[in-house]
């Protein structure tokens, strides 16, 4: 952690001796967006290319650079107080700044991504956290934590949550684990979760049940990966069979985000399969469907022409290819149409009997 | 009075008896000779029943007796087609026609069509009463070298919606004799006959008021008029005998007048007083810009005082009168001209009735008409009239003499402004005298921009022409074709397409001119000659040029001030966020600020 703060330091000593030389100062980002990024199948994730926007201070960037550096100087207390803050309140901090204050979160957001991607950690090592919950847990696992109080080990049995489940909290970091169980599904909907969770879906398979929730956070993400990484457990994803599941949902679970590609290196399960619901699925199993709509089009097209993973992977295309030729998307609830639990009586038993089939 | 309308009681006799002998006549020619012949008897009988009864009443009343009859006439008439409805010919003949047939006055035909002259509402007729009788007054005052001072003195009548004018002045005053037929007989004047700058142009607007107001109240026009302080001041009240567009005397007598001398003129009308943007005081406070030589007096019928002082005493330059140019004459007035001229051969007509016309220039006319340039010009014939237009228009005769024109002046405009807007910037130009149609003018604009001027909204425009504002028929006119084809947007102002730019704006256009082309005799709107567009186009570009420099300056003063501003606010948080990470101690805060304010001063961007 005292690693940051030098660096932070570092960066606040080259823009003050820009400013002794009667020179404009600069900060350097790397450009966060899909088309800096680049799909490396050795490490499994999307890496960042290395292009970079150059922030020159001038009479149109003086509020933004001066918002970065008081921002920084914000981080760099946090890490030298090990204390923490939500991006929330870090936007009700800057209430302080006077003329430099933000006057609305987003662009407080804006910044503190810049520094986390300027200094290529994660804004929790800046001491920054999100609002959002990471997703919630439930199955063959025993989580080992601290009582944040007393500092204690605390075992937490995801078994024993009943009808409920362990929710994931925001930093994971420090979490261990033990477990018996012979993978990880993660699950687009908590509807699904539910229902699985109800039935003991996890007891009768042996595995962990996540809940997503939509696009997973890093919270949920770094959970997974450390998950697959120290129990050595496949992660099987079980998302709906539209655009948005595959690339938003299962895409930044697999190998990350444009957006976040400075930390996809941690918030990323590269070893991550898609069980379902493939377009072949629809077909298999006689799903009923929605016609797709434009933005789903949009987003199949966008991925197959700029999505470095898509582009990499030959059955992504080909599935891809064959959505928009059915021109249909179909819901993992959509088995209901046969029998309530007909996914865990058929759908689920049947695509595990065979994991070489999923697509990667 | 009495003669008049006896005699024409007799004439309208005649007519009748001519339809009576008439009638029968016609009726040979019509299809149906029975059913013609009846309304002939019809109609007979209708006329001389009213001649009958003409005749018995005394000659007083047969005045007020026609009218009556007119309409019954007309009746006698309509009954006639009616009478006669399962016949195919339904129509009149040239006979019946001819009952209708007769003479229309002047006065008779601006009676009904007054809106022709600007009386169309109640309160556009209190503008164009105030309106003709401060032009006069200022052409008076110019003509005679004095410099003018005019009152306007609005006061409420004794009845509702009646309203008493006066409007006086301190010009030369008008001679006793001059004084009935110039405020009672339209169309009468000094103006009309004349190539020569002044408001007034065609002698129908004093007397116009006049009749309007004996319209409408049956009051007549009072005139007082005193030539010089010697001399007593005579004062008259006239009415206009509409019938025969003559003056009709009321009293005629002398009275104590204080004024050393002028012309104090009062017409009581139906009218509306109201404020706003073509109210009487608009167009008294864009007299006064258009006029710095002017000092106006003007008191509203609810007793509020205004005085318009005198900005400048430069009087306006006199114009000489200049004969008419040949390119400008239209084929008839040629042969009118022709028949009217003393000149005794061709080529001394065309020399002496037309400027720039040389001997040696009217002789290569003659040529070129191939008609001789010895002929008597009354004896010229149609045909050879139309080679000698034809002649004129094919040589190249000298543009026409400017000096009949007076500008007002760059200068002096830009005094009237400055006196009547307060603004930030100002800006006048004054063409070069170009000529349409053989008409000189000159045309004269200006701007004025921001200040006090309202900055919402589209830009004001101010017209005049011959120094009158022009207020009403604004989209009709030349000068806003001109503004809306002028492309505000190289002039830094914005600009809807074919819309009047916006912002704080004041566009003043002048038209000076010996004729100044109005749309209609109520001169509200300046006929679109393409020469006079482009020329007012010119003008406004030039002022635009200058105006965009205005702008565009102000706009990097004021962002290199919000530059600097910006620079001050951040800056201090700059250098907080420095200290906080670095451990700079306060002094080396304050050198951070320094530098980096030095830094980014220095830079464009």
């Amino acid at each position: 952690m005292k690693k940051v703060a030098d660096k932070i330091k570092e960066t606040a000593g080259s823009v003050r001796t820009k400013i002794q030389q009667k020179k404009k100062p600069t900060l350097l980002f790397p450009l966060r967006s899909l088309s800096n990024v680049k799909y490396r199948p050795a490490v499994g994730f999307l890496e960042l290319k290395g292009s970079k926007k150059t922030r020159t201070l001038t009479v149109a960037t003086v509020k933004t650079f001066a918002q970065t550096l008081r921002m920084m100087s914000q981080a760099k207390t946090l890490v030298e107080d090990d204390e923490i803050m939500t991006k929330r309140e870090a936007y009700y901090v800057s209430k302080n700044w006077d003329d430099a204050r933000f006057d609305e979160q987003p662009e407080s957001d804006t910044v503190i991504d810049d520094i986390e991607a300027m200094f290529e950690v994660n804004r929790e090592q800046l001491g920054f956290i999100p609002e959002e919950k990471g997703g919630e847990v439930a199955g063959k696992l025993i989580v080992i934590d601290r009582d944040p109080n007393t500092g204690k080990k605390l075992e937490i049995d995801c078994t024993k949550f009943g009808s409920g489940a362990y929710s994931i909290p925001i930093s994971v970091e420090h979490l261990k684990f033990e477990t018996n169980a012979k993978f990880i599904l993660a699950i687009e909907t908590a509807g699904m979760f539910q229902r699985l969770v109800k039935h003991g879906y996890w007891r009768q398979a042996n595995c962990i049940l996540v809940s997503m929730g939509g696009v997973p956070t890093r919270a949920c993400r770094r959970f997974i990966r450390r998950l697959a990484d120290e129990l050595k457990l496949p992660v099987y994803a079980f998302v709906d069979c539209d655009p948005y599941g595959m690339f938003n949902i299962y895409r930044t679970l697999k190998v990350g985000s444009g957006n976040a590609a400075h930390i996809n290196r941690y918030f990323c399960a590269p070893n991550a399969k898609f069980l379902g619901v493939t377009p072949q699925d629809i077909v298999d199993y006689k799903l009923p469907t929605h016609p797709l709509k434009n933005v789903d089009i949009k987003r199949a097209t966008d991925a197959l022409k700029n999505d470095p993973f898509v582009q990499h992977f030959k059955p992504w295309q080909d599935a891809i290819n064959q959505l928009l030729e059915m021109k249909v998307r179909a819901e993992q609830q959509a088995f209901a149409v046969h029998d309530l639990n007909y996914v865990i009586s058929h759908y689920l038993p049947e695509k595990l009997a065979s994991p070489k089939k999923f697509l990667p | 009075m009495g003669k008049a309308s006896r005699k024409r009681a007799k004439s309208k006799t005649e007519i009748a008896g001519k339809a009576v002998k008439n009638t029968p006549r016609g009726s040979k020619q019509a299809k149906s000779k029975k059913t013609k012949k009846a309304a002939g008897k019809a109609a007979r009988k209708a006329a001389e029943r009213h001649i009958k009864k003409a005749a018995k009443k005394s000659a007083k009343k047969s005045l007020r007796l026609y009218k009556e009859t007119k309409p019954k006439a007309k009746k006698a008439i309509k009954e006639l087609i009616e009478e006669a409805p399962e016949q195919e010919h339904r129509g009149l003949t040239a006979e019946d026609m001819a009952l209708q047939q007769r003479d229309i006055s002047v006065a008779e035909f601006f009676i009904k069509n007054r809106h022709l002259l600007g009386f169309d509402n109640p309160r556009k007729a209190l503008l164009t009463t105030i309106k003709e009788g401060v032009d006069n007054a200022l052409d008076a005052c110019e003509e005679g070298g004095i410099l003018p001072e005019v009152s306007v003195v609005i006061a409420p009548g004794k009845e509702e919606n009646r309203f008493v004018v006066t409007i006086e002045d301190n010009g030369p005053g008008i001679l006793k004799d001059q004084i009935p037929k110039i405020f009672a007989k339209l169309l009468y004047g000094s103006k009309f006959h004349r190539l020569k700058m002044s408001r007034g142009q065609q002698g129908i607007g004093i007397s116009a008021a006049g009749m309007y107001g004996q319209l409408t109240t049956g009051k007549p026009i009072a005139i007082t008029s005193k030539t010089s302080p010697n001399k007593p001041a005579h004062h008259y009240k006239l009415e206009i005998d509409a019938k025969r567009n003559e003056p009709r005397v009321i009293a005629d007598e002398v009275v104590e007048w204080n004024a050393e001398r002028g012309t104090k003129v009062e017409i009581e009308l139906e009218a509306k007083y109201q404020k706003g943007r073509q109210s009487v005081e608009a167009y008294l406070e864009q007299t006064a810009i258009a006029n710095p030589h002017v000092s106006l007096y003007f008191a509203t019928p609810e007793g509020e005082k205004k005085v318009y002082k005198r900005a400048s005493s430069q009087m306006p330059v006199q114009t000489r009168e200049i004969k008419p140019h040949p390119y400008g004459v239209e084929l008839g007035a040629l042969i009118k001209m022709l028949h009217d001229t003393k000149a005794r051969t061709l080529q001394s007509f065309l020399h002496s009735d037309f400027s720039r016309v040389s001997m040696r220039v009217a002789k290569a006319i003659c040529e070129k008409a191939r008609v001789s340039e010895r002929s008597r010009p009354s004896r010229i014939a149609r045909q050879e009239a139309d080679n000698l237009h034809k002649a004129i228009n094919q040589t190249k005769i000298m543009s026409p003499p400017t000096d009949c024109l007076s500008p007002i002046g760059d200068e002096e405009i830009l005094a009237g402004l400055k006196k009547q807007i307060k603004a930030d910037f100002y800006t006048a130009v004054t063409r070069a005298p170009s000529v349409y149609r053989g008409n000189p003018f000159q045309i004269e604009a200006a701007l004025a921009y921001g200040g006090s001027i309202p900055a919402d909204g589209l830009a004001q425009m101010l017209r005049y022409a011959n120094r009158v504002p022009l207020l009403y028929q604004q989209a009709a006119c030349a000068v806003t074709r001109s503004v809306l084809a002028t492309s505000w947007r190289n002039y830094a102002l914005q600009q809807s397409a074919g819309a009047l730019p916006a912002g704080p704006l004041v566009i003043l256009v002048h038209m000076a001119s010996v004729w100044v082309p109005f749309t209609s005799e109520s001169k509200e709107a300046i006929a679109h000659y393409p020469e006079i567009i482009k020329e007012i186009k010119l003008a406004l570009q030039e002022c635009g040029r200058k105006l965009a420099l205005f702008i565009r300056r102000r706009r990097k003063t004021a962002e290199s001030e919000k530059k600097k501003a910006f620079i001050q606010k951040y800056i201090p948080h700059i250098a907080i966020a420095l200290r906080e990470m670095l451990g700079l101690s306060d002094h080396q805060e304050k050198v951070v600020v320094r530098q980096l304010t030095d830094v980014l001063e220095r830079s464009h961007s």
